[in-house]
């Protein structure tokens, strides 16, 4: 329960997005994905922290360097789009809800 | 708490279905879903042709910085007062096939109402596609963003 809400705050913020999508084609290292960045390296670090923890990337020992993976196990399931697609329709709702109530006094 | 907007999407599927429990009277949802000053406040887009009858026709576009980035466009089959809308609904310039959209309008209390939206997609592939999109919209937005600063350090 804990670990799927994680998971949807991880993917709530537009740089992590932006990670993800970057290894969808291609597995990385932490220089070479930060690099994509105007973002600070640390708070980059941090961002592959938590896909991480979260389980969205895995690590890779090749050689000396450590390469990110894409998991698509944990993301393939379309469960995980429900939310932001949710999130997306419940703010124009609220906004429907707002203009008629404004209306309604007029 | 309970959310107001649910979504619904059974895997393998080519349809999903959104619900919406309303503060308002069900008079008032549907008038924002049929009169063009009202939809245009709330879903934040230009209508540039809402004919809200049986076998009418619709068409809306977004902009953004003086540029139009979203054009949809669709049929209105059904539209019966306070109770439903059945309508096609087409993004332009995309790869998404036209997709039927049954709109239900439910009275529950004088103040409050329920709207059930069933989408119904070419293909599985197509719907899933489309869930996809407010997080590949996201990725966008941040590309935007980045652009916007990278310019304006220039």
């Amino acid at each position: 329960m804990n670990l799927r809400r994680d998971v949807f705050q991880a993917i709530a913020d537009p740089t992590r997005r932006s990670i993800l999508l970057l290894l969808t084609t291609q597995s990385m290292t932490a220089g070479a994905i930060a690099s994509n960045f105007d973002t600070a390296r640390p708070t980059v670090s941090k961002h592959l922290q938590i896909l991480t923890e979260c389980e969205l990337l895995r690590q890779e020992q090749q050689g000396r360097e450590i390469y990110y993976h894409f998991n698509p196990n944990k993301m393939k399931e379309i469960a995980e789009f429900i939310e932001p697609f949710r999130k997306m329709w419940d703010t124009k709702f609220n906004k429907l809800e707002e203009v008629m109530k404004n209306y309604k006094k007029e | 708490m309970e959310e107001k907007t649910k979504v619904h999407a059974e895997d393998g599927k080519q349809e999903l279905t959104i619900t919406r429990k309303f503060d308002l009277p069900v008079e008032l949802v549907f008038k924002a879903y049929s009169e063009t000053h009202l939809f245009e406040q709330w879903m934040g887009t230009k209508v540039l042709k809402l004919e809200s009858k049986k076998h009418g026709s619709y068409a809306f576009e977004t902009s953004y910085d003086g540029n139009v980035v979203f054009r949809a466009n669709g049929v209105i089959h059904e539209f019966v007062e306070n109770e439903k809308i059945t309508r096609t609904f087409e993004m332009e310039n995309t790869p998404f096939p036209v997709q039927l959209e049954y709109l239900e309008f439910e009275k529950l209390t004088d103040t409050t109402s329920k709207l059930t939206m069933k989408i119904v997609f070419k293909s599985i592939e197509f719907r899933d596609q489309l869930l996809k999109m407010p997080f590949a919209q996201g990725i966008n937005m941040a590309h935007n963003r980045l652009q916007e600063i990278v310019s304006s350090l220039k």
